[in-house]
């Protein structure tokens, strides 16, 4: 018998946490990761795990204790969410370029100005180049297993790569769902002891961490970060793999829903996939071919492998929740060069929904699959890029 | 110096070798070079501390010399000695490079 | 035992810092840095941030550095520290760890002053027990000698030059050590390479006690300070002799004078051999010199008045 539980988003993933007991957490509080970090705090203060708390002064300086400490040799979890997130972006590639397997759950939110604390993947998206490694889920579900799966790809010997657990907050890490927990012992088991590299606390084996390196080693160095990225698809696969062996959850690098034989689709991140799945049960009814893929791992990137689960819609419409300026959204763009060495290149349409929180309907995802299902009978022009749910 | 040709598995912001910078002569740098004049020192190793260049060579509680690999011939071992009644013991002369 | 500071003995100890570290010639921050590790006789772990001292000791494959040490960033010094000893007493407390290790930072002060001071304050009212050393030299010297708060009164920096309507830094320096004073720490502490006994006996009574320390040592630049390569003692001695950087302690937030000059000199004699204050002789910029002087007698008064006349000179 499963034992299901009602909790909220940042209650599980402070779950996670606990179970994990990391030698080093290093945190400031920023609003929706605050109440995640004070659960994680509760159980420090009533002893359920005996890591290193340090409750630091800002984001800058807690993703600088995570360096500080991971090289110190043990393993570092932190959390943060939109601003907090923007103010380490400096230390986010520090942490990647020193091989730093830190652990984070970003629990997303906008930037700001105007200040606004409500969720959108700017956060997240502004750091996809960090080096860090992205996984991103629907639910607390997705983002507790996620959060335990990544200390497992962050930690492998071939990768020590920073991971971040993204979760969309409010609607996930506020809002009560349904899930399962795994039991601690199961949790610490595959999860494991850390095995530390070039430890700094090794004393008997003094190294120097952070040399200045000029133009003979730079370029070299930053392409065999590219190379360690990526063979984490490979790694990510094996570590869900035995994540399914203990949990009988399957994770794959993305999720495809109603897919096969779908002739138009969306392509989503995160919370609002729920919505859309609803609605693409509705639009079977009425016979609709339409499916929907939702990204796990959006860093590094599996262009191939979406390529192949996309290429035979007609029309595919790609939902951000984050912009940039005068161009495409992030996930588009990465949807669109899956798709661009193909023979058949579907029609791709970006729509950018729920920014600062903004409410995504059921009524929104219905407008989206008409406007598909007229690009697949008439080929009108369209605005490639344009924004939903927008005040009349 | 040839630096190693960075890849995927030695890709870490780390140098394992403590104090391999001594593998880089800085001698080299140097125009001036000290001279010591062993009647005149009273070995209070004021030069040796204060070398910022660990180029004093000291044995036994007595200057022996210069590490001329390393020192970049700053003057301050020469500018600091105090030798004996009046006449320092370490002077800085023009180097003759061959 | 904490190690003998006789020079003789010392002379015997292992150099934590190699040779080959590509400081300039005559650089103060050197001299500090192999003083601070010769007093030292723990197994210590040394952080730094961006600067002159970090890129010069640490170029890939080469460190200088035979003790662990790591860099990390510019302006989070004291927070990486912070990281590295939080991990000490988790991995110490879960048993992975046994020997007794201490920390030190050794930061510039553009990394301490200016852009490192929120991590600092904050690692310091944390409490982690590190040893944090400012090696000021007075401007961004890494970069090219621009201005920072530690720059003195009237000094000119490449953006602070000396010009026909602004003579050099209008501002006078930020007073850190009166800073970290008021976060309430163990021990704070003023010393110059010039008097290394001071100096090093500072370090080891720095190093005896638990909780975060700071440490404010003078550092000459002669590129930055426009002077000679062989004067970085002779200047720290001047800026000594002319209570331009008085040597004190607080102990528990006490003030001690360490060290009364034997002939208070005027500020004059350490600014005139300075390039950076070579303006300052001209008629019309005389005014900054005697400004400058008033502000050290006010305060050098002010240290007496209250009680922190030196206990025990030491002769150097
Ligand atoms: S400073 Fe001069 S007198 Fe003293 S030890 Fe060195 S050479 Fe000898
Ligand atoms: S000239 Fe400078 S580097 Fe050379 S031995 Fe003297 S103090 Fe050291």
């Amino acid at each position: 018998m499963k034992k299901m539980t009602a909790v909220t988003g940042n209650e599980a993933l402070a779950e996670a946490l606990r179970q994990i007991n990391p030698d080093v957490c290093a945190a400031y509080p920023i609003t929706p990761q605050t109440d995640m970090m004070q659960r994680f705090s509760d159980f420090v203060a009533d002893g359920l795990v005996d890591t290193e708390l340090m409750l630091v002064e800002s984001e800058h300086s807690a993703m600088s204790a995570c360096i500080g400490a991971s090289a110190g040799g043990g393993r570092v979890a932190t959390a943060t969410s939109g601003p907090g997130l923007a103010l380490m972006w400096e230390m986010l590639y520090v942490a990647s370029g020193m091989r730093c397997p830190i652990v984070m759950p970003v629990i997303n939110r906008a930037l700001s100005a105007p200040l606004n604390i409500h969720c959108d993947h700017s956060d997240a998206m502004g750091a996809r180049d960090s080096g860090w490694i992205q996984l991103w889920s629907e639910n607390a579900q997705e983002a507790y297993d996620n959060l335990i799966m990544a200390f497992r790809i962050a930690e492998h010997a071939d990768i020590r790569l920073p991971v971040m657990v993204c979760m969309d907050g409010f609607i996930i890490s506020h809002s009560l769902g349904v899930m399962e927990f795994l039991a601690d012992d199961v949790v610490r088991k595959f999860v494991g002891d850390f095995t530390p590299q070039d430890a700094l606390l090794d004393i008997g084996r003094p190294v120097s961490y952070g040399p200045l390196i000029v133009t003979d080693q730079y370029h070299e160095y930053k392409k065999a970060q590219n190379d360690i990225m990526s063979s984490v698809f490979d790694v990510a696969a094996d570590v869900a793999t035995a994540f399914e062996n203990i949990s009988g959850r399957h994770y794959g690098l993305f999720e495809t829903y109603k897919l096969e034989d779908a002739e138009i689709g969306i392509v989503v991140l995160n919370s609002a996939a729920g919505t859309c799945k609803d609605m693409i049960d509705e639009a079977r009814e009425d016979g609709v071919k339409i499916g929907l893929l939702k990204p796990r791992l959006f860093r590094p990137f599996p262009y191939g492998p979406i390529g192949d689960a996309l290429e035979h819609l007609k029309v595919i419409c790609v939902l951000d929740r984050s912009d940039s300026f005068g161009a495409f959204a992030p996930l588009f763009s990465e949807i669109a060069a899956s798709l661009y060495p193909r023979a058949n290149r579907p029609f791709l349409i970006n729509r950018i929904y729920g920014l600062g929180g903004r409410d995504f309907m059921p009524e929104h995802v219905a407008s989206v699959i008409n406007e598909m299902i007229e690009i697949t009978g008439h080929k009108t022009t369209v605005l490639p890029k344009k924004y939903i749910s927008l005040r009349q | 110096m040839k630096t190693k040709l960075i890849n995927q598995s030695n890709c870490r912001p780390v140098i394992t070798e403590p104090g391999n910078s001594a593998l880089l002569k800085t001698g080299t740098w140097r125009t001036l070079e000290p001279v010591l004049n062993k009647e005149h020192c009273i070995n209070c190793l004021l030069c040796w501390l204060y070398c910022p260049d660990m180029s004093v060579i000291v044995r036994d509680g007595k200057v022996e010399g210069f590490d001329m690999d390393y020192c970049k011939g700053c003057g301050i071992c020469a500018l600091e000695c105090h030798g004996k009644k009046g006449e320092k013991a370490i002077l800085m002369r023009k180097e003759e490079k061959e | 035992m904490t190690t003998s500071l006789k020079l003789k003995d010392l002379s015997k100890k292992e150099m934590l810092l190699a040779p080959g570290h590509r400081m300039c010639q005559g650089c103060g921050a050197a001299i500090v840095v192999k003083m601070v590790l010769l007093a030292i006789d723990k197994p210590v772990v040394a952080c730094s941030p961006t600067g002159c001292l970090e890129v010069t000791t640490c170029i890939s494959d080469y460190t200088a550095w035979k003790i662990p040490w790591i860099h990390s960033a510019f302006e989070n010094a004291a927070a990486t520290m912070a990281g590295v000893e939080t991990m000490y007493r988790a991995l110490k407390k879960r048993g992975k760890i046994s020997q007794d290790i201490s920390f030190v930072v050794f930061a510039g002060d553009g990394g301490t002053y200016d852009i490192g001071l929120q991590s600092l304050s904050g690692a310091m009212e944390r409490g982690h027990d590190m040893l944090y050393i400012c090696y000021d030299n007075g401007a961004y010297m890494n970069t090219g000698t621009q201005r920072s708060g530690a720059t003195p009164f009237g000094a000119s920096t490449t953006t602070s030059p000396a010009g026909s309507s602004v003579p050099g830094k209008m501002q006078h320096r930020k007073d850190i050590t009166r800073i970290m004073a008021a976060h309430n720490i163990p021990y704070v502490a003023q010393a110059s390479p010039s008097h290394h006994l001071d100096l090093m006996r500072k370090i080891q009574k720095a190093m005896s006690i638990s909780g975060p320390k700071f440490i404010n040592i003078l550092s000459p630049c002669h590129r930055g300070w426009r002077s000679k390569s062989d004067d970085a003692i002779a200047l720290s001695r001047l800026a000594v002799n002319t209570c331009y950087w008085p040597l004190f302690e607080m102990d528990n937030g006490k003030t001690q004078l360490t060290h009364t000059p034997k002939e208070k000199l005027p500020l004059k004699d350490f600014l005139r051999p300075q390039g950076r204050f070579a303006h300052l002789f001209r008629p019309e910029n005389e005014w900054i010199i005697e400004q400058s002087q008033t502000q050290i007698d006010a305060d050098w008064n002010a240290m007496i008045g209250a009680g922190a006349g030196a206990s025990g000179v030491i002769e150097e």
